[in-house]
């Protein structure tokens, strides 16, 4: 089953009951193939339940951590203990409680900038492969030139020319996870272009704004799915950098980048400091994957970006 | 084969044009100029001026990027604006040969542990071996170079104190001393090019040896060593190329970032702290230094591409 079994289109023509059946049928189907896929492989079982944790802890970080990510005890340096589970620091602020708080910047940022680069992204792929021509000439252009460079440099060279701070990083690291959908969605344009539910669209008179919202778009969405959770975990690893470098959010804001970048004056002393930032956003990066991983076999997706 | 050459040569040439021109309109068209970085924001508007005029940002914009570009032609990058006052060819200068000391030192150590890695896996699939490859170099990938770095330093440097923590020697101090400073940071910074490249190995591989070549190369009873190094690895590695540019890429940019790290005064180095200071022309020379040696080595990759397999070269 395929999901230009889903196109409305196809869906009146083979008559409204026939197609709901198949529908619920296909739903069921595919859920139950979810289900079926996070079972069998432990990645995608530990990547779920790993997010799922973090996320909720994210979300509710004020009430979870076990103390205040700004306050300051009289125990500098003190390593892991059953009131501290993950030490605290130089200032005598609760480890384990600053990484929840990081949580909320690195998920937030890893979700919003892969959002937005997504649509952006994807946009300037179907217009480019649509319409052809000089549009796609220019955005070719465009996206080959951004594609020779690795994304964490292209997010570097844009904070330094917008600045530091939430809402340039996060412009910055969109716009520079951008090539990674425009390409695929471009490609994907080309090949299902000439299908022919896209003709029978265009002789019933649709305009090419339905033509590429409903009719494209609908059915290029798995590999573009696989890409942006694979972006998810580049983009927050992006975050972690800029933050690390000093480019990043603020220099107050408790994230993953900026507490390890702290620690390193401290590391001889205090390996806890060192050793837990990175384990939290390797987790988190390791579970994306993984995820991204199950998601490419379920799909049956063979084009998406790693690692860069 | 000329005239691939020419036209690679020529397409790298033009992404440089285009890398210089966005970062120079980029840098102009944001609001605040330079002057106000140079002057704290503090100046009298009137010295703004006499500025100005010196740097000729009173002039269109258009008069200014042909005169930068015509300057950039003969290699003057201008001055850096914060600290020193050092011509910014001759800060760029310095570094680059530690970029590439680091680069290559991080290339070579990260190829010597993918392509056995990455045979291996492939020629006993399902092994342990195989599973141990596949989940470190899902760990590599997933590991940021930075905190790699950390750990190598506390562990090398801060305890076994086997390895200097930071600094950068030059070859004239003598080999070991070069290699010394550079062997931490370069395993932090190829460590995910080393897995994407193990994992590619692995997959190519994999397809090579179900190949009708290799199936003959077994019946004829050809040694399995001779099969394997001989037929199917040259073979497996042209795919293996065309992602080395993008895996490249990766090791670049751990290397700016680790740079970081270790306190190497590299290009990495260089860019963040001209960021930093808001240096323009040191952030414009540093990112026009690190652009370069990613077209080079794009280039480099294409090149050797065209070698390895003919079909390309006469498209």
């Amino acid at each position: 089953m395929t999901l230009a079994t889903l196109d409305p289109e196809i869906r009146s023509a083979e008559g409204e009951a026939a197609a709901e059946e198949a529908l619920a049928a296909a739903r069921a189907s595919r859920r139950g193939r979810w289900r079926r896929a996070l079972m069998r492989d432990w990645k995608a079982m530990f990547g779920f339940c790993f997010l799922g944790i973090l996320t909720l802890a994210a979300l509710f970080a004020p009430w979870i951590a076990p103390h205040d990510p700004n306050d300051m005890m009289f125990m500098m340096l003190d390593g892991p203990s059953w009131r501290h589970p993950l030490g605290v620091d130089d200032l005598g602020r609760d480890l384990l409680s600053r990484l929840i708080h990081g949580a909320r910047v690195s998920l937030f940022v890893g979700v919003t900038t892969v959002a937005a680069a997504l649509v952006l992204g994807v946009g300037m792929g179907i217009a480019a492969g649509w319409y052809g021509g000089w549009i796609d000439a220019i955005t070719m252009r465009y996206i080959d030139l951004q594609w020779a460079f690795p994304n964490i440099i292209i997010a570097v060279y844009l904070v330094a020319v917008f600045g530091t701070g939430l809402a340039n990083v996060i412009v910055a690291v969109s716009l520079a996870f951008l090539d990674d959908f425009a390409r695929i969605a471009r490609g994907m344009t080309l090949t299902v272009k000439h299908q022919q539910y896209v003709d029978a669209a265009r002789v019933t008179g649709a305009s090419d704004w339905r033509i590429m919202t409903r009719h494209i778009l609908p059915n290029i969405t798995a590999p573009i799915i696989v890409q942006a959770t694979v972006s998810v975990s580049y983009a927050i690893l992006a975050e972690a950098v800029l933050s690390f470098l000093g480019l990043g959010v603020s220099a107050d804001t408790p994230t993953w980048g900026l507490i390890l970048s702290e620690s390193r004056s401290f590391i001889s002393r205090a390996w806890w400091l060192g050793v837990f930032p990175g384990l939290f956003i390797m987790l988190t990066v390791l579970s994306i994957n993984f995820l991204g991983d199950a998601l490419r076999d379920v799909l049956d997706v063979r084009e998406a970006r790693d690692g860069v | 084969m000329t005239a691939f050459l020419v036209r690679r040569i020529l397409g790298a040439v033009v992404v440089m044009w285009a890398v210089a021109t966005l970062v120079f309109f980029m840098l102009r068209i944001l609001p605040g100029d330079p002057l106000s970085a140079m002057l704290f924001d503090s100046g009298d508007p009137a010295m703004a001026d006499v500025l100005r005029a010196k740097y000729g940002l009173d002039q269109p914009l258009y008069v200014q990027y042909l005169k930068w570009f015509g300057l950039l032609l003969q290699g003057d990058f201008g001055a850096s604006i914060y600290g020193s006052r050092a011509p910014v060819s001759q800060i760029v200068l310095e570094a680059m040969p530690r970029t590439l000391s680091l680069a290559f030192l991080s290339f070579v150590i990260a190829v010597s542990i993918a392509v056995p890695a990455g045979l291996l896996s492939a020629l006993r699939r399902g092994s342990a071996t195989d599973h141990t490859v596949t989940v470190v170099a899902f760990l590599g990938l997933s590991m940021p170079d930075f905190w790699l770095a950390i750990l190598l330093i506390i562990v090398f440097a801060a305890n076994l104190q086997w390895l200097p923590a930071i600094g950068y020697a030059p070859m004239s101090d003598g080999l070991w001393a070069w290699l010394s400073h550079l062997i931490l940071p370069a395993i932090a910074a190829g460590t995910a090019f080393s897995a994407v490249i193990a994992r590619m190995i692995r997959s190519s591989m994999l397809e090579v040896m179900s190949a009708d070549y290799i199936r003959t190369a077994e019946a004829k009873g050809l040694r399995r060593t001779r099969m394997v190094l001989v037929h199917a690895f040259p073979n497996a590695l042209i795919p293996v190329i065309t992602v080395m540019g993008i895996a490249f890429g990766l090791l670049m940019a751990g290397a700016v970032v680790v740079e970081n790290v270790f306190s190497i005064k590299g290009l990495g180095r260089v860019l963040i702290e001209g960021i930093l200071n808001r240096d323009y022309p040191v952030v414009q020379g540093a990112i026009l230094a690190i652009s370069l040696i990613f077209v080079a080595a794009n280039l480099i990759v294409d090149l050797l591409y065209g070698v390895v397999d003919p079909r390309i070269r006469f498209q």
